[in-house]
Order: C-alpha cells, then sequence, then structure tokens
C-alpha cells in the first residue's frame, strides 16, 4: 500500500499549513487562492484544449490523460480501440499526441508535422444529438455557426491495421477539415454493439483557423504577449527537425526491424499467457486439481498485449518513413499488425472491461 | 384523391447516394403499394443533405374489395377432410359453406368470400417501414444501440396521409407530421399539412427540397458572379451536382487566389480545386486561360455576408494550390526516365509483375506493332517506356485523375517530341464507351500505339493467370479494355491481326516472370501458360465485345455471328467490312432471295442427311447433271466461288456480294424445275452433294446459316 501512505503523508502536510508558522515563508501570490481566468480558445492553443476538455467532461466524459505510448492516431489509444467493443457504456475524451513519421517535413511545411496533437471523444453508445453536441463544441471554441459554413462530407472511415471501420463524415468549415466523425461499426474485425461515436478533433489546424494564423509555428500556445509567451514553434520546432532527421535520416531499420518482430511476438505470447493464465491462475493448484475454472474463460492480459501492437505499428510506420520497406512487403507489415490487432480485440472481449 | 407525403430525416447522406436513393424510395414504395392493390397517381421523389422525400398524388383511401371462391370435398367428405377445409377457409361451421352441384363431380362445399378492402393508411403503414428496413442503400450503418440500419443516423419520419399522420414507427423513431428546416438558419421542427405546404415551409426555411432547382440555383449565381467580374466559369456538370448534394441552401461566392499559382497547368488547379474542395474554376474568358478567381458554394447565407466564409475557403484553396505548385515543382526537377525506374517499387498485379516489367512489356509491344498502325517504331517505344513515369510523381499520388496528362507535361517541359508526349496523354485513351479515341489523322499514330500495347498486354496478362471477367465482376476493367482496342481499331481502320498481336504480347510474359528472390510468387510458367489457348479464347472475348459494340450502333447481331463462324476472323477492320456489305446486301432484292435459296438448300440438306446417315459435302459428279438448271446452277457455282474468292482476296467484299447475287436466278430456277429426291439414287445424291455446293459456295462470305430470316 505505498500510494495511500504517501497520500497521507501529504495530507498532513497539509493539515500543517494553517499553522502560523509557514503563512509567513510562503510568498504571498502563491497563497492567495486561485480562480482560473476565462479560457480564450481563439487565442491560445492550450486553452482550445482546455475548452474541450471542459466541454466533454461537463457531457460526462472521463478526461482522460494522454496514452503513454507513441501512436499514428488517438484512435489507437485502448480507450477508443479496446473500449468501443463490448456491451459496456464509456465516455471518454482525452488528447493524444499523434506520431507520424513520414509526415515529417523538417519543420519547414507550415501545416505538416510528424508529431501532433488529436482530440478525441468516445461515446459508447453513439447519443442520439451526438453532431449537435458536436456543434455546440465547435461553439464553444469560438466558431460561430451563423458566421461560417460548416458542413459534414462523406468520408468513411477505415484503419487496415486496426481491422476496424465506421461510417461518418469529414467536417469541413469553410472548406476546412476540421474534425473526423465516425460512427464505429467494426474494431479488430468485431462488431461494435452498442455503436461508439468518435469525433477526432485536428488540434493545431482547428487552432490555426480560429487564431488566424497560417503557419502552425506561429500558433500562440499559451496566449500570453508578455516574457513567458510562447508560441507552438517555441515548443516544437526543435522536435520537428531533429525528429524527422531521425525518422528519414537515422533510424536503424534493421533495428526497427528487430523490434518489431520482437512486439510482435511478445504481444503473441501474451495473448497465449493471458489464456493459459486460465486454468494456472491462483495460490495452489488446488483449484486446477479440481478442475474449477475461476476466471471464467477470462483473458488476464489483453491490454499488456494491445501495448505491444501499438508498438509493431509505430515501429512499421518508422520503417515505411525510412522508405525500406517494398509495396508487398508493405502489405504484408499491415496484415501482421491486423493480426495482432483482431487478436488482441478478441481477448478484450474476454476480460472484464470487454463482458457485459 | 389523398396525398401521400413521406419524408425521412437524417443526418448527411453523402451527396452521391442521394439521387439513387430517391429513386429507390419511389420505386420501392411505389411498387410496394400497387402490389397491395392500391391505386396511386403520380409519384416524385426528391433527396437533400438529411432527406429523402416522396409525394404520391390521387391515393385511393382504400384497396378494393377481392371475391374469392375456394372449392372444398365432396358433400359427405370424410370429417378430417371438412375440418381442413374449414380452418383453410377460415370457417367455423361447415353450414356456412355452400352447397354447389357439378353434373359430373356431383355435391360439392364451396366458400364465397369478400375479402374486404384495407385502409391506405394501414397499408402505408406496413408498407413504408418494410421498404426502409430493406434499403438498398451502397452501404448503411447501425448507431447508437439500435439494430436498424440506415444510411446514416435516421432522425424523423414524416408521413402524411391525407393531412393526417400515418402512425408507425421504425428503427425506435415514431413517424409524425414534423421535420425541421436548415441545420443552422432553422432548425426548430415545424408541421405541415401536406406536400405544397411542406415544400413551401422548407423553402421559406432555407431549404430547396428539389436538387435539380439546387444544380440550377448554383449555376445561374455562379455564372451571374463570372459575369460580373467579366470571367467565365469552368462548367463542370458532376462538380454541379456533387454541390447540389452537399448544401440545402446553396450560396455562391467568389474567392481568389495568388496569380504565382498560374504557373502550374490549369487541369492541375482545376482538379486541385475541384477534388478536395469542391469549388469551380473561372477562365478570363471563355476558353481562355484560367485566372486567380475561383466559385465556392457554401450552405450559409452568414451574417457578415460571407466575409469569413471566402476568408477561410482561401486560405484552404491556397494551401491546397501551393501543395499542387510543390509537387509541379518536385516532379519538373526529376526526369521522366528516373520515374520510370522507380516504376520497379510498385506492383502491378502481384503474379503479373511490377509496373516496370509490365513498361517494358509494353515498349517491346508497342516497337513491333507500330508498323501497323504508321507510327515511328522507336517513338512508340519510347514513349512506352515513359508512359507510365508519372505513376510515381508527387502529383499524380496526390491527384491520381491527372495520370497520362502530367506524363506529357513532364514530357513537353524535358523537350521530348510532341508526338511522344502526346502519346503519354493518350495512351490511356478511350477511358469509356463516350471517351475520345487517339485518331491517326490527328497525328497520333505513336499513342495509338502505346494504347493498343497498353490494352493487350493488360487483357493477355489477366487472361494468362485466368482472371477473366465473370458476370458479376469485372475489378480489373478488361471489357473497358477489349472495348478501347476496339474503339481505336474500327475508328483508325487499323489493320491487323490481333491473334498474332497476342501471341507476341504472350511471349514477351516470360521474360518477366517475377523471380523467387522479390517474394512474389511464380504464376506465370510456361507450362501452365498456354498461349494457343490464351489466344483462342481472347479472341472470342473480342468477338463478344465486338458483337456489343456493334449492336449498340444498330448492326444486326446475326450477321456478326455469321461472319464470325467462318473461324480465323482476327482482324477486326475486316470483320466489320464483311458485316456491312452482307447487311446491305440482304437489303436487296437478290439478297433476300439468294438467303431464301440457300437456306432451302440447306434444310434439304439437314434432313435428307438426317435420314440417311450420311453427309452430302463434297463434288458433284458432273457427268450426272442432265436438267439445264442443274447444269445452269452447277456453272453459276463455279463461277461464284472464283468470283468471291478473288473478289475477297482484295478485300472487296460490295465485289464479293455482287458476284454472290449472280447465284440467286440459278437457284430459284433450279427449285423450281428439279425435284431434288428424284426416284434414281445416283441422281438424287448428286443433286444433293450440287446443294451443298451451294453452301460450299456461300461459305467465303458468310455462314448463311447463322443469318436469321
Amino acid at each position: 500500500m505505498p500510494k495511500s501512505r504517501s497520500r497521507s503523508k501529504s495530507k498532513s502536510k497539509a493539515r500543517a499549513n494553517p499553522n502560523g508558522k509557514t503563512k509567513k515563508i510562503t510568498p504571498p501570490s502563491a497563497q492567495q487562492s486561485f480562480s482560473a481566468p476565462a479560457l480564450q480558445p481563439r487565442k491560445s492553443f492550450q486553452d482550445l484544449i482546455l475548452t474541450l476538455q471542459a466541454f466533454w467532461a461537463a457531457q460526462g466524459c472521463v478526461i482522460l490523460q494522454p496514452y503513454d505510448m507513441e501512436m499514428g492516431a488517438g484512435t489507437f489509444h485502448p480507450a477508443t480501440t479496446l473500449r468501443s467493443l463490448g456491451p459496456r457504456p464509456w465516455n471518454a475524451a482525452y488528447v493524444q499526441p499523434s506520431r507520424r513519421p513520414g509526415d515529417g517535413r523538417y519543420g519547414e511545411n507550415p501545416n505538416r508535422m510528424q508529431h501532433f496533437y488529436q482530440y478525441q471523444v468516445i461515446m459508447k453508445p453513439s447519443p442520439p444529438d451526438f453532431q449537435e453536441l458536436y456543434l455546440a463544441s465547435l461553439r464553444a471554441i469560438g466558431i460561430d455557426t451563423a458566421l461560417h459554413d460548416i458542413r459534414f462530407v462523406e468520408d468513411d472511415w477505415e484503419s487496415p491495421t486496426l481491422g476496424a471501420w465506421g461510417l461518418g463524415w469529414e467536417v469541413w468549415c469553410d472548406g476546412m477539415e476540421v474534425s473526423q466523425f465516425t460512427y464505429f461499426q467494426q474494431v479488430g474485425g468485431y462488431d461494435c454493439n452498442p455503436v461508439s461515436g468518435e469525433l477526432t478533433y485536428g488540434l493545431e489546424r482547428l487552432a490555426s483557423y480560429v487564431q488566424g494564423v497560417d503557419r502552425v509555428y506561429d500558433l500562440s500556445f499559451n496566449g500570453r504577449s508578455d516574457a513567458r509567451g510562447l508560441s507552438y514553434g517555441d515548443v516544437f520546432l526543435q522536435a520537428e527537425q531533429e525528429f524527422s532527421r531521425y525518422n528519414f535520416e537515422h533510424a536503424d531499420t534493421e533495428l526497427l526491424e528487430r523490434h518489431f518482430r520482437d512486439a510482435e511476438s511478445e504481444c503473441r505470447a501474451l495473448l497465449d499467457a493471458g489464456q493459459a493464465d486460465v486454468g494456472a491462475a491462483g495460490d495452489g493448484d488446488a483449484e486446477a486439481d479440481n478442475g474449477v475454472d475461476n476466471t471464467g474463460g477470462r483473458h488476464l492480459m489483453a491490454l499488456p498485449a494491445y501495448d505491444q501492437c501499438i508498438k509493431a505499428s509505430h515501429l512499421f510506420n518508422l520503417l515505411d518513413a525510412r522508405g525500406v520497406i517494398s509495396v508487398t512487403e508493405r502489405q504484408s507489415y499491415i496484415l501482421r499488425v491486423r493480426d495482432l490487432s483482431k487478436a488482441c480485440a478478441a481477448a478484450w472481449l474476454q476480460t472484464d472491461g470487454g463482458r457485459g | 384523391m389523398p396525398e401521400l407525403l413521406l419524408e425521412l430525416f437524417s443526418e448527411e447522406i453523402p451527396a452521391r447516394m442521394q439521387a439513387r436513393g430517391a429513386a429507390d424510395l419511389k420505386r420501392l414504395v411505389v411498387d410496394g403499394l400497387k402490389s397491395a392493390e392500391l391505386e396511386l397517381g403520380g409519384a416524385s421523389a426528391y433527396a437533400t443533405a438529411r432527406r429523402l422525400t416522396l409525394v404520391i398524388e390521387d391515393v385511393a383511401a382504400r384497396s378494393p374489395e377481392v371475391a374469392s371462391e375456394r372449392k372444398g370435398p365432396r358433400v359427405g367428405a370424410p370429417e378430417k377432410a371438412l375440418a381442413g377445409f374449414m380452418k383453410a377457409a377460415g370457417i367455423a361451421s361447415i353450414d356456412e359453406a355452400e352447397i354447389v352441384t357439378d353434373p359430373k363431380k356431383g355435391d360439392f362445399y364451396v366458400v364465397r368470400q369478400l375479402k374486404p378492402g384495407r385502409d391506405a393508411s394501414d397499408i402505408i403503414a406496413e408498407i413504408v417501414p418494410a421498404v426502409m428496413a430493406k434499403f438498398p442503400w451502397p452501404k448503411s450503418m447501425r448507431w447508437g444501440t439500435s439494430p436498424f440500419i440506415w444510411v446514416r443516423p435516421l432522425h424523423g419520419i414524416l408521413c402524411l396521409f391525407g393531412g393526417e399522420t400515418v402512425p408507425f414507427e421504425v428503427g425506435g423513431i415514431t413517424s409524425g407530421n414534423e421535420t425541421r428546416g436548415h441545420r443552422f438558419m432553422a432548425p426548430e421542427p415545424f408541421g405541415v399539412l401536406g406536400f405544397a405546404d411542406y415544400r413551401d415551409k422548407l423553402k421559406a426555411r432555407k431549404v430547396l427540397l428539389d436538387s435539380t432547382e439546387r444544380a440550377a440555383l448554383i449555376e445561374t449565381q455562379a455564372k451571374k458572379i463570372a459575369a460580373k467580374n467579366k470571367l467565365s466559369l469552368v462548367e463542370d456538370a458532376a462538380l454541379l451536382n456533387e454541390n447540389a448534394g452537399l448544401a440545402e441552401w446553396p450560396v455562391v461566392m467568389l474567392g481568389a487566389f495568388d496569380k504565382a499559382f498560374l504557373e502550374v497547368p490549369g487541369e492541375v488547379l482545376t482538379t486541385a480545386m475541384k477534388s478536395h474542395q469542391k469549388c469551380f474554376s473561372l477562365r478570363k474568358s471563355k476558353g481562355g486561360a484560367l485566372c486567380n478567381h475561383f466559385a465556392l458554394v457554401s450552405n450559409l447565407e452568414a451574417s457578415d455576408g460571407g466575409k469569413q466564409i471566402i476568408a477561410g475557403n482561401e486560405k484552404v484553396i491556397a494551401a491546397r494550390l501551393s501543395d499542387a505548385k510543390f509537387f509541379w515543382d518536385q516532379d519538373l526537377k526529376r526526369p521522366l526516365d528516373e520515374m520510370a525506374a522507380d516504376l520497379e517499387n510498385i506492383t502491378f498485379h502481384e503474379k503479373l509483375g511490377s509496373q516496370k516489367e509490365r513498361v517494358e512489356r509494353i515498349a517491346e509491344l508497342a516497337y513491333q506493332i507500330a508498323g501497323s498502325v504508321d507510327a515511328d517504331p522507336d517513338d512508340a517505344r519510347r514513349a512506352a517506356q515513359l508512359a507510365k513515369a508519372d505513376l510515381v510523381s508527387g502529383m499524380v499520388g496526390e491527384f491520381p485523375e491527372l495520370q497520362g496528362l502530367m506524363g506529357r507535361y513532364y514530357a513537353e517541359k524535358a523537350g521530348a517530341k510532341p508526338e511522344i508526349a502526346r502519346a503519354i496523354e493518350l495512351h490511356y485513351k478511350p477511358k469509356g464507351p463516350s471517351d475520345v479515341v487517339p485518331l491517326e489523322s490527328e497525328g497520333n499514330a505513336v499513342a495509338i500505339a502505346v494504347a493498343l500495347a497498353d490494352k493487350l498486354d493488360t487483357l493477355v496478362g489477366f487472361w494468362a493467370i485466368d482472371e477473366k471477367p465473370t458476370g458479376s465482376g469485372d475489378p480489373y476493367q478488361l471489357r473497358r479494355a477489349a472495348l478501347g482496342v476496339i474503339r481505336i481499331v474500327l475508328e483508325n481502320d487499323v489493320r491487323v491481326s490481333l491473334a498474332s498481336v497476342m501471341k507476341i504480347s504472350a511471349k514477351l510474359f516470360g521474360h518477366t516472370i517475377p523471380k523467387e528472390a522479390t517474394g512474389v510468387k511464380i504464376a506465370l510458367l510456361p507450362d501452365r501458360f498456354d498461349i494457343e489457348n490464351v489466344t483462342v479464347d481472347l479472341i472470342t472475348f473480342f468477338a463478344d465485345r465486338l458483337k456489343v459494340y456493334l449492336r449498340d450502333k444498330g448492326a444486326r447481331h446475326d450477321l456478326i455471328d455469321a461472319v464470325f463462324a467462318l473461324g480465323g476472323q482476327d482482324d477486326l477492320a475486316l470483320v466489320v467490312k464483311r458485316v456491312e456489305a452482307l447487311g446491305a446486301f440482304l437489303e436487296t432484292d437478290d439478297g433476300a432471295n439468294l438467303l431464301a435459296g440457300v437456306k432451302r438448300a440447306s434444310n434439304i440438306l439437314t434432313i435428307e442427311e438426317k435420314k440417311d446417315k450420311m453427309s452430302y459435302a463434297g463434288d458433284y459428279d458432273l457427268k450426272l447433271l442432265s436438267d439445264s438448271e442443274e447444269l445452269a446452277l452447277a456453272a453459276a457455282i463455279e463461277s461464284v466461288k472464283q468470283d468471291t474468292v478473288a473478289a475477297i482476296n482484295v478485300e472487296n467484299f460490295t465485289g464479293a456480294m455482287n458476284a454472290l447475287a449472280e447465284l440467286r436466278a440459278p437457284v430459284d430456277a433450279f427449285f423450281e424445275h428439279v425435284t431434288v429426291n428424284a426416284d434414281d439414287a445416283a441422281t438424287r445424291e448428286n443433286r444433293l452433294k450440287l446443294l451443298s455446293q451451294i453452301r460450299a459456295a456461300t461459305a467465303a462470305v458468310a455462314d448463311f446459316s447463322k443469318i436469321s430470316g
């Protein structure tokens, strides 16, 4: 129980605060009670994110933090892929840093990057007013629908590596695609029932639009014009340059290929072990001897297995960006990742989270 | 009589599915109501981005009564038979049945019933949900927790019959009398009384129901704006319709972009603006160069007059065009030959190797057939070597529809010969039945050579791996390729033996069989690939496609069969000449009568050969001919045989027909005066043989037995 212990420690510290002695030491500004200033999503990149967080939190979504792995899109987050499978309701929203090694442009293209943010909303079952909620979120970040031409233009979504597809639209604002709107039909080869509604906002693009800048790097990150003001370029330009070099020129392809194979076999091993644990679980062998299966055919390691699938997918993207994958190999890599994601989906459906 | 109004209100229906959706709704509901015996007037269907609407006028309030009569067992039949009859007829006691007396069968039971008509609204409440449950959307989906599927989530059903709501429920949605207007300008629900009221109220709420009206409005507005700015609209019917499907209340506005982008070819700018942004390009004057303006279609009367919408679109267009310009500049830095070398990395088909291997085959084939189409063989080979290079260009990667055209531009920029540059663009043509064909008369002989080589390589290749079109599918568009060959050959009067070209093509596959090392399975093993069989089968395929093509042009199906039945017909231009000459001949009195005569001879032969179980084909004995008509016929046959063959050898088909006409009088006279089935067996046999020679005499021209009439 180390966690609760440390928490109680900090609590006792906090209790000590009202004590007059510490008051004098603490600088007065930090001592004043904090009240958040009004968010300015049209002036600040982070305020746009915070506005969306507040908006979707108010709709009952859990606000998750980004998944701590490299992935090409917010859809790969298990909070979307795996949680969209199975009968349990699920409503979540989160920012997901997305890495697409092949899209890097050394920071020279005004709006193409190998690293960017997606804002992802997943609601299961998709609410009947999902479109209206989405439009309200646009208004919340300062897009006036009496001034701007918002359109839902057919765009069916399919992820070959996830074995997933859905129908929906790309959403246009004055001709610019600002979001993807999808009703998931299948993930990992399994029907989604109930259906999840998925929204993906391209945050940089949306922010460029509402801030009225032509270059992503010119976005104001924190909306300040004082000495603490930082632009998107201040935060990310160097990273774009460095990672473009890495992605296109220096990534060790043999090592990446090896890691891909490792991730693939680890994924399979975990999937097998998670199933094998069914019989061997428990402290003693008594249950197994009695032939009692107390896990009820459950899978015990769907999530760790799926992490390896995410890893394999990103390694494939890196290899692809290095241009070392031929057309036929490409297809076979995609199929290998898809096989993993399908197997993970199958395992997930045998976990508590994936079952009713 | 009352009117039926139905509206199915949903989230945005893909533009490309709307017209078909409306037509299907009309067809299925009308058919359903008719099969329920309901009388109907005229029906019209409409679609917008958010609704499918159907109105049917003059719908009968009830379906008519139907009298039915059910015959039962005889009086005094066993209990079981009676019980079964009563159950089937729906009566409780046999006393409810009438007893009818039949003179032969005696007395038996009959139940006469009047099946009452049904209220139209009951029928509608049954038919509409049934139609919706099985609606043929190209792609449909589930949402939320409902198992019901529709093109996108369904939100409302408006169903009025004679102004009254027809109550039913589909996919958890209850029908009513309300709908909504424009998504942003009039989102509140409102009630309607009937179609006219519905249409007018929608219009007042910024929804134009009729897509043709929306398209017309876009066109008028766009032309007006163009005229006002002394510009000319680049018309595009498909783009117009797509926009009509994207906006319920189209508002056209004018945007501009940096003139620097005009360096990029106009087709590229137009494609970039159209394919991603659905915007129209504008020219400085009709037929002139593009200008730096575009027309955009929005779905909003914005409160600022559209300033922000224009600004936003301009920004996106600028980004799109700078992408296009980037590709243009980058592509120009790479020689086409270098791009062509990269085709190695593109798989054409896993069993047929890479695009590079394919290009090598096409280049060799084009070189070999160039002579037949009056093209310079070296130019043809060179053009073929470059023809697919643009597939690896950045521009074609972004805009696949520009393939060929970009290759042409890049070749021109690199100073290639004009006919080679043109061939790169034109070798894909014709892309369909209405597309233009490269013409020798327009200096495009090189393009013809490459186009033929490209298409024949595709056909031979897929035939070799047995990926032929089937009744249900033609994924590689092989029918289109064959039609392309047919049109190029006929419209240029190209004289070539297809079989021999196919054999050359087939042999080229031998050199490019994918190796084990590439990871591609070897499928084209020489022993599995029988060139002879492939050629014969492919010629038959061409014969079928030619038939379809000529039939569409009004030629008689049977005449084409009659010519192909001659065998060895692989020169398409020649086939068509024969068919034409034959058709013209049969229109004449001589032709019609000769056909009758030949048919009569054939019929007699068929009957007698069957009876005698022997063939009478072969030469007659001149010495056994006695009647003057016999002798005259024999003489005519001999001269006709010689004359037709002589004429055909010089491809003078009209001459051959004229020669054939000489047969008519002797044949007629023969049948009039000579008895074929003579008593004397030897004479009979000889006359039958003579008849067989009539057939033989015409055989150089066509197989008359295939001709109907």
